[in-house]
């Protein structure tokens, strides 16, 4: 590529960096979204993820704290990394799918840290009770959709998952750590 | 007893520590695999691969005590055919010892749940998750074990064979409490 060409595509960057600014990103894509974790169990990691969820998003790069999202997760729709967790975390004990089959967060502030790095606080409601909890996030974006992700860790007796002959945390380990990424795309007409 | 016509105590001894494992991990596989699911369930599958790991070592210290101790020959008299088949058993034992915790350990591969040698050592994730895969792998592990076990049979029963038919030395070297004051 000749020089002439390097400037005229930094042009072209720079020209576009403003409008990317101004894109306001409102449609959370389940489809290109993942809500996954990782658990102990006798010390030996298994991935899982959770295969429903829905939500609602939305973010301005230029006014961060103005940023708000709720995600629900179908709770029937776990996958635990093997068959039988599966069937078991529906049950009384675990999840108590039947009675709350719905995990909520619902944000209440978005704070940049710096660069594309943000602290999302929210409150979490799973089986029935609803913690406060803050997970750090970062922010990139790709052609038209904006994608945050992030990790935290959940202490799964807080919310009362598992209890009775599970509550010792010597077989499944307390902590639980929730990755996530969401993918958004921009709001027509807002450019 | 002439030096080359016994066993060495290493080798007898890794013999029976050997043997009694494999008796108590097989039974012990045997029932996990029938439990509903429990914490005690997730403690005996994990029991269950740091010793089929730890099997796994010792046979592997059992082959190399083989390949440079040479045993006693077979007593004197005994058939070709036999001879063989006694070499086959053998080989086969060894391949057996080998493969079923491999298949063990990669049947934990690809069903998602990484082998953590007594909680504390992972062993590397050779497969990735795959469910067909785990389902292969499991079937194929069940298989080698029923296999080991028929060999097992004839194994031993070919030794009681020796000592209560032929009345040989065989089992006696092996098993030096059954030898008369």
């Amino acid at each position: 590529m000749r020089f002439g060409q390097h400037i005229a595509l930094l042009a072209a960057a720079l020209a576009v960096m403003p409008a990317a600014h101004a894109i306001e990103f409102s449609q959370l894509q389940p489809a290109k979204s993942a809500v996954s974790f990782v658990y102990k169990q006798m010390n030996v990691p298994v991935e899982g993820s959770f295969k429903r969820f829905k939500g609602e998003l939305s973010f301005d790069p230029a006014k961060p704290e103005a940023a708000r999202t709720m995600i629900e997760i179908e709770l029937a729709g776990v996958d635990t990394g093997f068959a039988e967790g599966n069937d078991e975390v529906q049950g009384r004990l675990w999840f108590d799918t039947k009675n709350h089959p719905v995990a909520r967060f619902v944000s209440t502030s978005v704070r940049p840290l710096g660069g594309n790095r943000y602290e999302v606080a929210g409150r979490m409601s799973i089986k029935g009770r609803t913690l406060e909890v803050k997970t750090p996030a970062t922010f990139r974006q790709a052609g038209n959709s904006g994608i945050f992700e992030g990790a935290f860790v959940l202490r799964r007796a807080d919310y009362g998952i598992g209890e009775g002959m599970w509550a010792d945390f010597g077989t499944v380990a307390n902590e639980v750590q929730i990755r996530f990424r969401m993918t958004a795309g921009a709001a027509a007409g807002k450019m | 007893m002439h030096a080359t016509t016994g066993y060495t105590r290493t080798a007898i001894g890794l013999h029976w520590l050997v043997a009694v494992a494999i008796v108590g991990i097989f039974s012990l596989g045997l029932y996990m695999h029938e439990l509903p699911l429990s914490p005690d369930k997730l403690k005996l599958y994990s029991w269950h691969k740091w010793a089929g790991v730890s099997i796994f070592l010792l046979v592997l210290l059992r082959i190399v005590w083989r390949l440079s101790h040479r045993p006693p020959a077979p007593p004197a008299g005994m058939p070709a055919w036999q001879r063989q088949a006694a070499e086959g058993v053998h080989l086969l034992l060894y391949a057996l010892m080998l493969a079923v915790p491999i298949s063990g350990w990669l049947m934990s591969s690809a069903k998602g749940v990484p082998t953590v040698w007594f909680g504390v050592l992972p062993l590397p994730d050779l497969l990735e998750k795959n469910k067909e895969l785990g389902d292969l792998l499991a079937a194929v592990h069940k298989t080698l074990n029923l296999g080991m076990a028929g060999l097992v049979l004839v194994h031993a029963g070919a030794a009681l064979k020796h000592h209560l038919i032929d009345r040989d030395e065989v089992l006696v070297r092996m098993l030096p409490l059954l030898k008369n004051p």
